[in-house]
């Protein structure tokens, strides 16, 4: 007798899901997990971040194990990136994509020692990012092991993050030595971790790598360290507004499966001269040459409405492009937006800028808004 | 979850408060909580015609926009200006900074027909929030 199905599929819950109904978070389905959207105020949690620091509960990312003799080998085929040149303890920013070069997903490649890495991808691609990886390194002396619930992930971002971090990670570790895009084992309230500086707000800050075990109690010690120091919890729609400010793609608005990397302008991913054969080599090859129809663009806009995915962009009251992303701006105080449009308006918008004219708008909901064309990002740090 | 008894309510989540044929219209406590952060009201324009029922503005939060529905028939007379400067008085106060419009009531009874009283609108949310 084949089993049944049940209707609808219950929401993953992460080791912090007691945490968060605690604190009072307004919970959303995302990717099938039960995440926390917001504590209060997602302006606020915004701001702590840009200023002291938040709190972010991302166990739903999924990690895959790939390790083995022949574990570089196999990430150089599958992924586009020169794998062989990360150096154990640090990270990379990469995509796979599919033979056609199209992106499956963008993920973060941690090298934790000469034959074994970590590789995290989007909750939402995860199950087929593993599938992928699992495929490409059938001819390789290595193992793909989906640990996805062997880890808990909180994040804390912001510029007090090392300040409030460095009280509990012992004197062992000099926070100050753990770079950008570098991570490695180090024990955070007296519990062994991955600890990486990385992150995806544009701010300082920290990815912990915890046993699901461990969560609540690094949780609290966080946010017990944090309390005079403006540190709150920060849920995913601030995570949102965030990565916005600091012009970072989301997977499924900026980047998908139709678009390769050169298309979102993310082409310094591709190491096409790298010493190894990989998926979309050839394709990606032949992209590269070639001159995209469309650019990536950061528009602000100049009334106070505020554009949304899908909504299209025009030139001069005609359609020439579609926004990808766009919210509110809480550092900058209006309405910001990234959008694919067509390349050749996008070089005239440019030029015209610079003469102090540009006929740009975004149809939000019926209504031609105005909008200016900025350059990306709309927030650095620096 | 406030639900302040001397108003009326609408289904659509709005508030009214009644006095001397006028109007005085904002969105509840429940509607700021679920829309989150207000970023931009639009209101309707003072001298425009409203009726019953009919959306007559959109409320954005950083996340989503809702209609806001007019209760009653009327002339819209007067839009908050302190809600254009600062949109979250609408989460911060929605009953009392962050109103959004008056209307001169077509009316002439106490009370537009279709509007709920707080224990009503109450028993609303209770089911809603199942």
């Amino acid at each position: 007798m084949p089993e049944s199905q049940p209707a609808a599929a219950e929401p993953r819950r992460t080791p912090l899901a007691a945490v968060h109904e605690r604190l009072g978070a307004t919970m959303t389905g995302f990717a099938g997990w039960l995440m926390p959207l917001r504590y209060r105020s997602e302006t606020a949690e915004h701001q702590a971040v840009r200023t002291a620091a938040g709190l972010f509960d991302l166990s739903h990312m999924g990690e895959l194990r790939v390790a083995g003799h022949e574990a570089t080998a196999a990430l150089n085929y599958a992924l586009v990136s020169d794998i062989a040149a990360v150096k154990p303890g640090r990270a990379k920013y990469t995509m796979i994509t599919g033979e056609d070069g199209g992106v499956i997903d963008d993920l973060i490649v941690y090298r934790l020692a000469e034959d074994e890495y970590l590789v995290v991808a989007n909750a939402s691609n995860a199950a087929t990012v593993a599938e992928e990886l699992t495929e490409r390194a059938r001819a390789y002396e290595a193992t793909v092991n989906d640990r996805t619930d062997d880890y808990a992930l909180i994040a804390i971002q912001g510029p007090k993050s090392q300040e409030i971090l460095a009280k509990l990670t012992g004197s062992g570790t000099d926070l100050t030595a753990l770079k950008y895009y570098a991570g490695y084992p180090a024990t955070v309230a007296g519990h062994q971790v991955l600890l990486a500086r990385t992150g995806y707000t544009g701010e300082d800050g920290f990815e912990i790598y915890a046993g699901p075990g461990d969560a609540e109690a690094i949780w609290s010690a966080l946010t017990e360290a944090g309390s005079g120091e403006g540190l709150i919890p920060a849920g995913l729609a601030a995570r949102d507004s965030l990565r916005l400010e600091a012009g970072m793609p989301l997977y499924g608005n900026e980047l998908s499966r139709d678009l390769t990397p050169y298309d979102a302008g993310l082409g310094w991913v591709v190491k096409l001269g790298k010493d190894s054969d990989f998926v979309g080599k050839a394709a990606l090859a032949r992209r590269a040459g070639e001159q995209p129809a469309r650019k990536l663009v950061g528009l602000t806009g100049l009334s106070r409405r505020v554009p949304r995915h899908g909504y299209q962009v025009l030139a001069a009251g005609a359609p020439a492009g579609t926004v990808t992303s766009g919210g509110h701006s809480p550092t900058l105080g209006k309405p910001i937006a990234m959008a694919y449009l067509d390349a050749a308006v996008a070089e005239q918008a440019a030029t015209a800028v610079e003469a102090g004219a540009a006929e740009l708008a975004i149809d939000i909901r019926g209504s031609a808004e105005p909008a200016a064309l900025v350059s990306l990002p709309f927030y650095s740090r620096h | 979850m406030s639900v302040p008894e001397e108003l009326y309510y609408t289904a659509e989540h709005e508030w009214v408060a009644i006095s001397d044929s006028t109007a005085r219209v904002g969105i509840t406590d429940y509607a700021q909580r679920a829309l989150g952060d207000v970023v931009f009201v639009q209101a309707p324009a003072p001298g425009a015609r409203v009726t019953a029922g009919d959306p007559c503005g959109e409320v954005e939060s950083t996340k989503s926009v809702s209609d806001i529905y007019c209760p009653a028939d009327g002339e819209v007379t007067e839009i908050n200006p302190e809600v254009d400067d600062d949109p979250g008085l609408v989460n911060s106060d929605p009953y009392g900074a962050g109103w959004l419009f008056k209307i001169r009531l077509d009316t002439d009874e106490e009370l537009p027909p279709g509007l709920l009283s707080a224990a009503e609108y109450s028993a609303l949310i209770a089911e809603e929030e199942q």
